[in-house]
């Protein structure tokens, strides 16, 4: 780890990553076809770039924005950092706890109440028992559910568990805080709150990495922005100079 | 922050994948007890009854068989405890292993967003039935008071035999699941397999109706066979196992859970691959 004694404030380090999915048409999905493939030797397939030789250096702080068209590799990226996916070739290394925020519904049982939804979902990103029993309280006036969060999660409106979600996941001041478009739920006065909140985060060094298709968002919010297509890195830098040169390219 | 100064994760320098996932699922022994939770509360959460299902629902299929079985195997003394005690047994076993191939293959969905240990999800199935099959232990000792069978002290010895039995149904659930996520058509072969293993295992009827020349290796290549055996002993004959059966139920049940553990932690890395 040479690197890090060069640069003490990375705190998410890619090297030359290439993640290479298998096209779905190509996958044996029997013991029958897999056997007959076996004999004929024809266990080979096609596969997929998702990301091809991407090395980017996020800094301790960052509000670090990524943009590119769809398919271009952004969430595969996602999931390398927040260690879902595991690459073959290349090297990440991670300094810091990574809180995804992504749509939480998969994490929510519709028959618990907001309160029991709060516990699986802080265990499900790591944290004890205890740690949420600290912070409940702040989660639940944050979310601004008041008598409904003893009530079962299906009598909550879509805005309601998109705020549950957003104040159980940020409440416990993310080292690394994944956004992957979750600013657009909402009335605007809780996408207000969730960006002063960003912001506030951002002040107290925590580090967020924001993808997002809204320019205008990533210009507003982020320091940095990396442009990502075909799965490799176009350019980074600040963000009105790549939002530019990609609204040029497209 | 002190944390972030150290690195929580390196691609480059990961140890054992076995030894990871065993220091994963602790760190995260919090998330196992809320989703066991999660699943006793929600299972029954609009029904009448609730809870009470668990221990109705083995009840009423030793009812059935009672009726259906008894004249045909009138020879079993007491076959109420008899049907009951292997039936516990087994359902534990057929459904959470079920529940562990469903939630690695199905309930993916959250493994391909957030990272957490592989094994939390076969791992709480486990405790969901642990918890399930004490509170259907119930009703078989009413059974067992009612028939008049007599209480004995082996029967202090069933919280050993539901670790053996949990071991082995972890393992097994684990192998299958590794092997379900590369082939789906695994877990739907599986539910055939199960039925055909039930008949095979001596549940609803006395081990001697199949004839000694099958019996032996029927039974001794069956590793149910042992584990319902052991598990029947204290309950059912009011011994202790003897120290040949339950070498074999530990030495089956420890190595089935090593295997699977390391075969699935092996593989689990590729798992987010075949979404």
């Amino acid at each position: 780890m040479l690197e890090t004694t060069n640069k003490p404030d990375t705190v998410i380090h890619l090297e030359n990553i290439s993640v290479r999915y298998r096209l779905p048409g190509e996958r044996i999905q029997t013991f029958k076809e897999y056997a007959i493939r076996f004999v004929q030797r024809r266990i080979q397939f096609k596969e997929f770039h998702a990301l091809r030789d991407v090395s980017l250096d996020i800094t301790k702080g960052d509000l670090f924005g990524i943009i590119g068209p769809n398919g271009a590799g952004k969430s595969t990226l996602l999931k390398v950092i927040s260690r879902v996916l595991i690459p073959k070739d290349g090297r990440v290394w991670i300094r810091g706890k990574v809180s995804p925020l992504l749509e939480l519904s998969a994490g929510f049982h519709p028959e618990l109440t907001g309160r029991e939804n709060i516990y699986i979902n802080g265990t499900l990103l790591g944290h004890s028992r205890g740690e949420i029993e600290e912070h409940i309280d702040d989660v639940i006036e944050f979310a601004e559910l008041g008598a409904f969060i003893d009530a079962p999660l299906r009598t909550y409106s879509s805005g309601m568990v998109a705020r549950l979600g957003f104040a159980a996941s940020t409440t416990w001041k993310p080292e690394i805080l994944i956004l992957d478009e979750v600013l657009s739920v909402g009335d605007e006065a809780f996408q207000r709150k969730c960006k002063v909140r960003m912001e506030s985060f951002r002040a107290e060094g925590t580090t967020t990495i924001f993808v997002s298709h809204s320019m205008d968002t990533v210009l507003a919010l982020c320091n940095r922005v990396a442009w990502l297509d075909h799965g490799t890195v176009q350019a980074v830098g600040p963000p009105s100079e790549i939002i530019e040169a990609y609204r040029q390219a497209q | 922050m002190k944390t972030s100064e150290t690195v929580v994760y390196d691609s480059a320098k990961r140890g054992s994948a076995a030894l990871e996932e065993l220091r994963g699922i602790f760190q995260y022994r919090d998330l196992v007890f809320q989703l066991v939770r999660r699943d006793i509360v929600t299972r029954y959460k609009r029904s009448v009854l609730g809870i009470a299902w668990t221990m109705l629902q083995p009840l009423g299929m030793m009812v059935i068989l009672t009726l259906v079985f008894s004249t045909l195997f009138s020879s079993v003394r007491g076959y109420p405890t008899y049907i009951l005690s292997g039936l516990i047994a087994w359902t534990f076993f057929s459904q959470t292993t079920t529940a562990i191939i469903n939630h690695t293959v199905w309930g993916g969905e959250l493994f391909r967003r957030i990272y957490l240990p592989r094994t939390s999800f076969a791992v709480s199935s486990v405790g969901t039935g642990l918890v399930n099959m004490a509170l259907s232990l119930v009703p078989l000792l009413v059974i067992m008071l009612l028939t008049g069978t007599t209480f004995h002290w082996s029967m202090l010895f069933v919280p050993f035999v539901l670790i053996l039995l949990a071991a082995f149904t972890l393992g097994l659930g684990l192998i299958i699941s590794t092997l379900a996520v590369f082939f789906p058509d695994v877990s739907e072969m599986y539910q055939i397999i199960l039925l055909a293993w039930m008949y095979l295992t001596p549940i609803i009827y006395p081990e001697e109706i199949i004839p000694k020349a099958y019996s032996y290796w029927l039974f001794n290549l069956n590793p149910m066979y042992h584990l319902v055996k052991i598990f029947r002993m204290p309950l059912y004959n009011g011994i202790l196992p003897d120290w040949k059966t339950l070498l074999i139920g530990s030495v089956i049940s420890l190595l089935t859970l090593i295997i699977g553990w390391f075969v699935y932690s092996r593989k689990a890395d590729e798992f987010a691959y075949y979404a």
